[in-house]
């Protein structure tokens, strides 16, 4: 260890002092003063946000005995996750103010989260990895939890918290057990034994599929998903949409560690666990989805269905897979942070807007939200130009060119499935009449960052070349 | 510089279009109609500059792309500009007759409530025109092609609370769609063949194209040029209201008259000829596609001048009498004879304009009466109609030293020359055809401008001359009636199209007429040594007895051979065979597909039937989400014990 080791983790080192900082503060200062907490956790995630910009460099470098890598996927991926995390901050002010709830402790674990994202997405030994995914999980349990006098809220992070342990464990034997094997817990190490094996042994095999277990439940694939729908609905909105836009970004980084840089060459191996997940979750996320009458279900649903997609860039096994499955995520975690934003958005107290009725001729009651959900839920959808399309398009021609048409074919046509729940939403604010005659309100600055955020969608559909390179470079 | 005049002519009139159009409310009547005549002014104005550059300072022809739309696969789709003086003269040609019924409207149209409306199609019918005789390309072919399609669907519907105005733009419509079927599989072949879009370069592979077959039904092979030639002149049978195809074009009489009468006879119709005329380098290398060409042109130039002489209504007379007249250039691009094809294209736009034009200042003096029976004598209440008439008939039949003797005898020459099979036939029906064309326009002018009073009292009492807006476009369209045949010889015979217009020497008929030239008095007196000249003057004659001196022969005849006139008054029937065969046949898939293939089929099993087994899985599957976190925690450990069985079955531990 060296003093340019500090170097690479400036960023986290920032976030970690102002997080400790807010925590500090808020001992000492009075309840009416508590915007003072969620200026500072903007500024922090904007600092973050330039600490990263400054430190970026082209290429890879290792740091702390090689158990910490910063590389342009790590950049992209972090800065992706402030700003998807500055924006839900944003939403979350009105949202926590209504319910009482607008305290520190939201922002302070929110921060500690985003760390542990940071550590989990730049992880290069598996130690790292459990450390920053245990960070992030643990953070993640409590904010679930933060609406205590909620009972569903309540029931969500208990049933978060034990199948999240559960699956902890699960992934601590894999690692254990190629950790014995391999007798090395730092991915490169793991990665150039492997690749000496003529032949994969049992015990190391094992490890895999306990790995790729604790991936699945941390991404959300079929039948790892159980939690997905009840903690998505249970949870404050807020959180849901940090929990399925942020820590999906960063679940994605932990893959590519683990299981490309680590197992890639095991990928004969995995790729049918893979291929079997990934039918799974476009069938059931597509179809469980129409019979929801609940939004964040729906939505919940809807991810697993995108985690599907997720995995059919795995699936393919290439830098242009990997490199479409970041793609989709990058842009899912845009697209899903939008939509959280306008159920945030058009909830007051005692209201959650989440029912599919709620947003029942919403056209009339505020066409240009209204028209900030077309585009959302046609990018869900894949209707070009919506970036969505080039998501699933980028994907779905990586798996066509490893020669598997059939998994292609079964994508589209479950995507034309799940094509009708989202319309579904559309046809409700623009053809049915409006129940619901409150006036919305809506702060400037988030009615600005909200718009930004579905209209990106838009832009980088009629744009995408530049964050399909940026993909491509970040995986090469 | 060229390139910016070249864009205007086109967008200018477009520009108009949009701000009569969009913003007829706003900018009000007299808006609507200053601001559309100046953009076609200027298109005329432009055009005059262009024709002074291409055909008297023989300026380099200009073939660029504007505007590159997208590249695929190596094939360029662009918006671009062939300018030569094929296009030049047409141009001339289209903002010329344009500008005239813009300014004719004014008068015409006084009253109407869709004023502003007219105006607007009308300029895009001009934008649509000029981007179509423009084009460099056969993308821009294609959509000039279809938006002039359009701009006459609106134009003949204009009135559309009427019942036979929807009937007949309904008709215009599906029959030049059946014609814009076989223009598109053209485009297709080509660009199949050709791997290109672009003019020069399909035919600079056109020789290679002519070697090769295209094997469509087992068995029968087909020159792939002569399948694009005839697809394409399948195309222009429908645009040029050619037959079996024609049977829109009477119909289109519908419109606002003679506007858009005006707009379909002399403008419109053209575009088919104009197209056979510039793909003349394609049609040069088949034989069966003009032997083809010429055997339509002549049915056409025939049988349907033969209709003219039963019609009453002013309009359709002149509807049918351009129908033959396209025969006539039809026959003559038959013949290779692509220069006398475009001459009287020009002059016929002119003489044809005007009789339009001048029917219609006929009709606007008798109240919207339209049936010549109740006309008559109308030469002393409107002098200025009268002679004017009078010059566009003459110019009509060929009368010597008109504009339509030069071309017309033009073309009689050059299939006279032709070696094709088919030319023989052609040329009999031409000859047949001049009797026939003077009998029927001479019919009209007498029965309307001649005879004794028809009409009712109230109508006499208003009748007098129209307005100046009205005539000022007749004596001006008169002028080029009478005197443009005499530039007649640089454009058959001279070299005026040689950039454009490509004849194999074989077929160089118009040379072979041009070897006899001796000056315009030599064409002159020729004439007098063959049939044309007499058979028009034969026709003028009979015409002048049957109508003017005993009327009574006329009812006579009809009576005697009521079979005949039957089958004529009838069209020869095609109005049925496509209405009550093909429509109802038609209809009778229709329904059947409908009924059986959608509503069964597919809307019942494969749309609502996989939505309902979604529908049904989705409620069953949704119990599985039992909310116990037991249940949940099996499913994560069914699911992994699985996942390990897959290794344990694969290793065999």
């Amino acid at each position: 260890m060296n003093m340019s080791d500090f170097a690479l983790i400036v960023p986290e080192i920032f976030v970690l002092t102002m997080a400790s900082v807010i925590l500090v503060i808020d001992a000492f200062l009075h309840s009416d003063r508590r915007e003072i907490f969620y200026l500072l956790a903007l500024t922090t995630l904007f600092g973050a946000i330039i600490l990263t910009w400054v430190n970026h460099f082209d290429g890879r470098a290792l740091g702390f005995n090689g158990t910490f890598v910063v590389d342009t996927m790590a950049d992209v991926l972090k800065f992706v996750i402030y700003l998807v995390t500055a924006a839900i901050f944003v939403y979350s002010r009105q949202y926590l103010k209504a319910r009482d709830l607008f305290k520190s402790e939201f922002y302070i674990l929110g921060l500690f989260a985003v760390l542990g994202m940071m550590i989990l997405i730049s992880a290069h030994s598996m130690l790292t990895v459990y450390l920053g995914l245990e960070l992030m999980s643990l953070s993640l349990y409590s904010m679930v939890a933060f609406n205590r006098n909620n009972v569903l809220s309540s029931e969500a992070a208990m049933k978060y918290f034990v199948l999240g342990g559960f699956a902890s464990g699960v992934l601590l034997y894999g690692m254990s057990l190629v950790y014995g094997v391999s007798g090395t817990l730092d991915l490169a190490g793991v990665s150039e034994y492997l690749a000496a094996q003529q032949s994969f042994s049992a015990p190391i095999l094992l490890g895999m599929v306990f790995i790729i277990v604790a991936l699945a439940f941390k991404l959300g694939a079929v039948p790892f998903h159980m939690w997905v729908p009840d903690i998505y609905h249970g949870s404050s909105s807020v959180v849901t949409a940090f929990i399925s836009t942020s820590a999906k970004l960063a679940v994605f980084g932990f893959s590519m560690r683990l299981l490309i840089e680590g197992m890639g060459i095991m990928q004969d191996s995995w790729r049918d666990i893979l291929i079997i997940l990934s039918v799974l979750s476009l069938l059931i996320g597509n179809i469980v989805a129409i019979a929801q009458t609940n939004i964040k279900r729906m939505l919940a649903y809807s991810t697993i269905s995108h985690v599907g997609f997720i995995l059919l860039g795995f699936i393919a096994a290439n830098p242009e897979g990997y490199s479409a499955a970041m793609f989709y995520t990058v842009t899912y975690a845009i697209t899903g942070a939008a939509a959280f934003g306008i159920v945030i958005l058009l909830s007051r107290e005692g209201f959650e807007a989440d029912n599919i009725d709620d947003y029942k001729g919403l056209n009339y009651r505020n066409s240009w939200y209204a028209f900030l959900m077309l585009l959302v839920m046609f990018s869900m959808a894949g209707v070009p130009p919506m970036v969505g399309f080039y998501a699933k398009l980028l994907v779905l021609k990586a798996v066509i060119g490893q020669g598997m048409y059939w998994l292609a074919i079964v994508a589209v046509l479950l995507s034309v499935v799940g094509a009708f729940y989202y319309l579904r939403v559309i046809k409700v604010m623009y053809f049915d009449g409006a129940e619901d005659r409150n006036k919305i309100i809506v702060g400037s600055g988030v009615h600005a960052v909200l718009s930004s955020n579905a209209l990106l969608a838009l832009l980088l559909g009629l744009f995408p070349g530049t964050l399909i390179s940026l993909c491509l470079t970040a995986i090469s | 510089m060229v390139e910016k005049i070249y864009l205007a002519i086109p967008l200018l009139p477009l520009f108009g279009a949009i701000a009569a159009g969009l913003f007829g409310r706003y900018i009000g009547r007299s808006g609507a109609h200053w601001i559309t005549i100046l953009s076609v002014l200027g298109s005329f104005v432009l055009s005059t500059i262009v024709i002074k550059h291409i055909i008297f300072d023989h300026a380099s022809v200009y073939n660029e792309a504007i505007y590159i739309w997208m590249i695929s696969d190596g094939i360029r789709f662009e918006i671009g500009f062939l300018i030569d003086e094929l296009t030049a003269l047409m141009i001339g040609i289209v903002t010329f007759v344009s500008l005239m019924v813009h300014i004719y409207t004014i008068g015409y149209m006084r009253d109407d409530p869709g004023y502003q409306r007219f105006f607007s199609y009308i300029a895009l019918f001009t934008f649509s025109m000029l981007m179509l005789v423009m084009s460099n390309n056969f993308l821009q072919l294609f959509f000039g092609w279809e938006a002039v399609g359009l701009a006459s669907y609106l134009l003949i519907g204009f009135w559309h609370q009427r019942e036979t105005a929807i009937l007949a733009n309904l008709k215009a419509f599906l029959i030049n769609r059946v014609g814009d079927f076989g223009f598109l599989l053209g485009i297709a072949v080509i660009f199949a063949y050709a791997n290109s879009l672009d003019y020069a370069e399909v035919f600079a592979k056109a020789e290679n194209l002519s070697l090769q077959t295209i094997n469509i039904f087992a068995g029968s092979e087909w020159n792939v040029i002569t399948m694009i030639c005839i697809l394409l002149f399948i195309g222009a049978m429908g645009k040029s209201a050619q037959f079996p195809l024609h049977v829109w074009l009477p119909d289109s009489m519908e419109g606002p008259t003679p506007i858009s009468a005006l707009i379909h006879a002399a403008t419109m119709v053209t575009a088919g000829i104009f197209m056979v005329a510039r793909m003349s380098p394609l049609y040069e290398l088949s034989e069966t596609a003009l032997n083809f060409i010429l055997m339509i042109g002549s049915i056409t130039a025939l049988f349907m001048g033969l209709l003219g002489l039963i019609q009453y209504d002013i309009k359709r007379v002149v509807a049918y009498s351009t129908l033959s007249q396209l025969g006539y250039m039809t026959v003559a691009l038959g013949a290779s004879a692509y220069g006398a094809a475009i001459f009287h294209l020009m002059t016929h736009a002119f003489f044809k304009a005007l009789l339009f034009l001048a029917a219609g200042s006929v009709i606007i003096a008798m109240h919207h009466e339209q049936d010549m029976r109740k006309m008559g004598g109308l030469k002393k209440y409107m002098p200025i109609t009268h002679w004017t008439s009078l010059i566009g008939c003459l110019a009509l039949i060929g009368f010597p030293l008109f504009s339509g003797f030069f071309s017309k005898d033009s073309i009689i020459g050059a299939v006279q020359y032709s070696d094709l099979s088919a030319a023989n036939t052609a040329y009999m029906a031409l000859l047949a055809g001049v009797f026939v064309t003077a009998l029927y326009s001479f019919r009209m002018y007498f029965m309307v401008f001649h005879t004794r009073d028809r009409m009712d009292e109230h109508t006499r009492e208003y009748l007098t001359e129209t307005s100046w807006v009205v005539t000022m476009p007749l004596v001006l369209l008169a002028i080029p009636s009478i005197f443009s045949g005499f530039i007649f010889e640089p454009i058959v015979f001279g070299e005026f199209f040689s950039r454009s217009i490509h004849v194999a020497d074989s077929h160089n008929v118009l040379n072979e007429l041009g070897s006899t030239f001796e000056g315009i008095q030599g064409f002159v007196m020729h004439a007098f040594s063959g049939p044309v000249t007499y058979l028009a003057f034969a026709g003028v004659g009979v015409a002048y007895w049957i109508y003017v001196i005993k009327p009574q022969f006329a009812v006579d005849m009809q009576h005697r051979f009521n079979l005949i006139y039957k089958f004529m008054d009838n069209k020869y029937y095609i109005d049925h065979l496509y209405i009550n065969v093909f429509s109802v046949a038609g209809r009778a898939i229709g329904k059947v597909l409908w009924k059986l293939g959608d509503n069964v089929v597919i809307d019942g099993f494969i749309v609502n039937g996989s939505a309902r087994a979604m529908g049904w899985l989705s409620n069953v599957l949704r119990h599985l989400q039992t909310g116990y976190l037991y249940h949940y925690a099996f499913a994560m450990i069914a699911g992994m014990i699985a996942l390990i069985s897959m290794f344990v079955i694969a290793v065999n531990i």
